[in-house]
């Protein structure tokens, strides 16, 4: 059985990934089965979904634990452990970064034990091919497998894009396509990872649980520290930056209007962002009498400091 | 995917729940449109909005309206399917002792979600064990398909003048809701012929012609005629269910057993649980099969009427059976457990019951617990005892919440320190 998982953030079709190439399998005479997985999130949270596909039935549910390949539509989730792209990476699992950073340097990084791919798609991504990411990825993943005809990834695209109408369809298309095909000297490198056996298997560390009492074991948040501990930060693809030659200092407005509470004011009267909790809805730069709140794409900003 | 025609396709739970709908040709689906609202009844308005389904679907400001609407929809004498999730059920559940008391013979389609609090979005049986006793009677999925095909059946048993009784149709939440499996679809003609038109009876409340529903205080005599009338009618469901099998299995080539037995012929051990984790049981059937186990799973699909001959039937002489409950009463523990050991108590060749407690809150059962507990159940038969029930919760989980009682403890601390 292929056991693939595809990360991205919520808006960057990763869903949309899933399905295209659930679909091609499932039209390659697979028996399929394919799910998005999220929870509470929104746009920007990390987000996975996952297929599996199989010349029989399917008996196997619920997250793939040890997947056969990974791929990744947003490379700044690579070192983020909570967005668990490496989770269960195993010697023959391979990684297909949508990166414009090298392969090489990747491989350096993370010092991975399976074979690691780029799939180079430029600075545009931000604005304009984000939108046939899903699609993208797809293709790629479909060479990579290495058991699915073009035609069957071209129908899968018509199928699951038809009500974005024909012209975007296409489009998504010829840019699977062009993945597909830029993948073509990796065809058929992932491979179907080994089968569970009850002969031989690492038994669960089953443990007992002890009453210990409410104080410890209800389930209260006392203080903002829990929701500090996890920084939502990380689901921003946009940073809002104060200009404070341009700021009139009437914080309150954008304090106050951040849905987050992220925005406080410093002693000199400006609003100064939490960073580590700004989600990027950007309601504060829409907000600004002064227009003193510049938006700049996160990789961008996260190179410039 | 737009699927229109019949044949095979990928379809998610939600998407099977709603064709199945659609193809029993309901006449009115009142709704709750707010979360936990499914996409189930987001498909079927997409279909009326497009004129693809004669149906009338009224957004409701409550699940506890909205199943109010549908068992007083029921009553008119039309075909009426409804769907909920976790707290939402819970919400209704006043109406669902109501609408079933009325004899409302309706459909409700429930995802199963974990219930708060804590707070999970993941599946787990407490919402659906909650409605065990409301009369509404329950039937259990595995797979997308069974989705569709248990909703189609659910109608026929619902409308059967023997049973007349509304029905849950479960679903786990993720598992099945949102995961996209092969799912035959029916010609809806055949499905048309299958589930046949609502015979309403003498179902025939009319404003023109006042009846009250929600009769008058009663004393406790005739209340308790009316109340094990629908007790006898839930057991005679069983039989009238497997009459509705053969019919469906004729028609479609399928047919959902009110319990299922795997590689149970020569099994020494059985897993016994509901829901979609039971094709995973499966897999490890077969892997502890290929290492020489005799081993195999039942379950039952019927969980109200619950067939207890059959279970007796297929368990006696089993050494010991592994009773998985994706469920906790608390205080008492696993629901499936304590049903199943008053099914079997006393009888002869009852096997040894080990009890439990998974998947809750969708916690993953992976092949290794499932090698585990056969490991279990053989020295249980061995030691001729049952040890005391298990959660099954790791020494890697119990890590986790360490790791979040850290915070916890640097919260207090901050409390203590602040003035």
């Amino acid at each position: 059985m292929y056991r693939l998982r595809f990360h991205g953030r919520g808006g960057q079709g990763i869903k949309t990934a899933g399905r295209i190439l659930g679909t091609a399998f499932f039209r390659a005479g697979f028996e399929v089965q394919d799910a998005p997985r999220y929870g509470a999130e929104r746009r920007g949270a990390p987000i996975f979904a996952y297929v599996r596909a199989a010349r029989r039935p399917i008996g196997e549910r619920g997250i793939i634990r040890r997947p056969d390949l990974v791929a990744v539509a947003d490379d700044t989730l690579v070192t983020i452990p909570a967005a668990g792209v490496l989770a269960g990476v195993a010697p023959h699992t391979v990684l297909l970064l949508s990166s414009s950073t090298p392969a090489e340097v990747w491989r350096e990084r993370l010092q991975l034990p399976g074979l690691l791919l780029t799939l180079p798609l430029g600075e545009v991504w931000e604005a304009a091919a984000v939108r046939f990411l899903g699609a993208t990825l797809a293709g790629a993943a479909a060479r990579l497998v290495g058991v699915i005809p073009r035609e069957a990834l071209v129908e899968a695209i018509a199928e699951e894009l038809a009500h974005l109408g024909p012209s975007l369809t296409t489009e998504n298309q010829v840019r699977a396509l062009a993945a597909f095909d830029l993948l073509a000297e990796h065809a058929g490198c992932v491979s179907e990872g080994p089968e569970p056996s009850a002969a031989a298997y690492e038994p669960p560390r089953w443990v007992e649980l002890a009453p210990e009492g409410a104080d410890l074991a209800a389930p209260a948040i006392h203080l903002p520290a829990t929701s500090e501990a996890v920084p939502t930060g990380l689901w921003r693809v946009v940073r809002p930056l104060v200009d404070r030659s341009r700021c009139r200092r009437c914080a309150w407005i954008c304090s106050t209007l951040c849905p987050d509470g992220t925005i406080s004011v410093d002693g000199d009267g400006f609003p100064v962002i939490d960073y580590q909790h700004c989600k990027g809805c950007l309601v504060c730069a829409a907000s600004c009498p002064a227009r003193a709140i510049r938006v700049v794409p996160e990789r961008q900003a996260a190179r410039v400091g | 995917m737009q699927v229109t025609a019949p044949g095979r396709a990928l379809l998610t739970g939600n998407a099977a729940a709603a064709w199945a709908a659609r193809l029993a040709r309901v006449d009115y689906v009142p709704a709750f449109p707010i979360t936990p609202q499914t996409e189930i009844i987001e498909t079927l308005s997409a279909w009326i909005d497009a004129g693809e389904l004669d149906c009338r679907l009224v957004t409701m400001e409550s699940e506890h309206a909205m199943v109010a609407a549908a068992g007083a929809a029921a009553v008119t004498g039309v075909r009426v399917f409804t769907a909920t999730s976790s707290q939402g059920l819970l919400y209704a559940l006043e109406m669902l002792y109501a609408v079933a008391g009325w004899r409302a013979p309706l459909v409700l389609v429930n995802v199963s979600r974990g219930l708060a609090a804590p707070i999970t979005l993941e599946p787990d049986h407490n919402d659906v064990l909650a409605a065990r006793d409301t009369g509404f009677l329950q039937i259990h999925c595995a797979t997308c398909q069974e989705v569709l095909d248990s909703v189609l059946m659910a109608f026929r048993l619902a409308e059967d003048p023997r049973v007349r009784l509304p029905v849950i149709v479960n679903q786990d939440g993720f598992y099945l809701s949102f995961t996209r499996e092969p799912v035959e679809l029916p010609d809806p003609e055949a499905a048309a012929g299958f589930v046949g038109p609502f015979d309403p009876g003498t179902l025939r409340f009319r404003a023109s012609a006042p009846l009250s529903q929600g009769v008058a205080v009663l004393g406790g005599g005739p209340y308790s005629y009316f109340r094990y009338e629908m007790h006898l009618a839930a057991q005679a469901a069983l039989s009238v269910y497997d009459e509705i099998a053969a019919e469906f299995a004729a028609t479609f080539g399928r047919r959902p057993p009110p319990v299922e037995a795997y590689r149970l012929e020569d099994a020494d051990y059985a897993f016994y649980m509901t829901g979609s984790f039971a094709t995973r049981a499966k897999e490890a059937v077969d892997c502890l099969r290929q290492a020489g186990w005799r081993i195999g799973l039942v379950r039952p699909r019927l969980l109200r009427p619950l067939p207890e001959a059959r279970l007796r039937e297929l368990l006696a002489g089993k050494k010991a059976v592994a009773v998985i409950d994706q469920n906790l009463s608390l205080g008492k523990g696993g629901v499936l457990y304590a049903e199943l050991a008053s099914a079997l108590y006393g009888h002869r060749g009852a096997p040894l019951l080990v009890s439990f407690i998974g998947g809750l809150g969708g916690r993953d059962l992976p092949p290794e617990e499932f090698f585990a507990m056969a490991g279990v159940l053989k020295a249980a038969a061995h030691e001729g005892a049952a040890p005391p029930p298990r959660l099954l919760f790791t020494a890697e989980e119990l890590e986790e919440v360490h790791r979040l009682r850290a915070i916890a403890g640097a919260e207090r601390a901050r409390l203590k320190e602040s003035p």
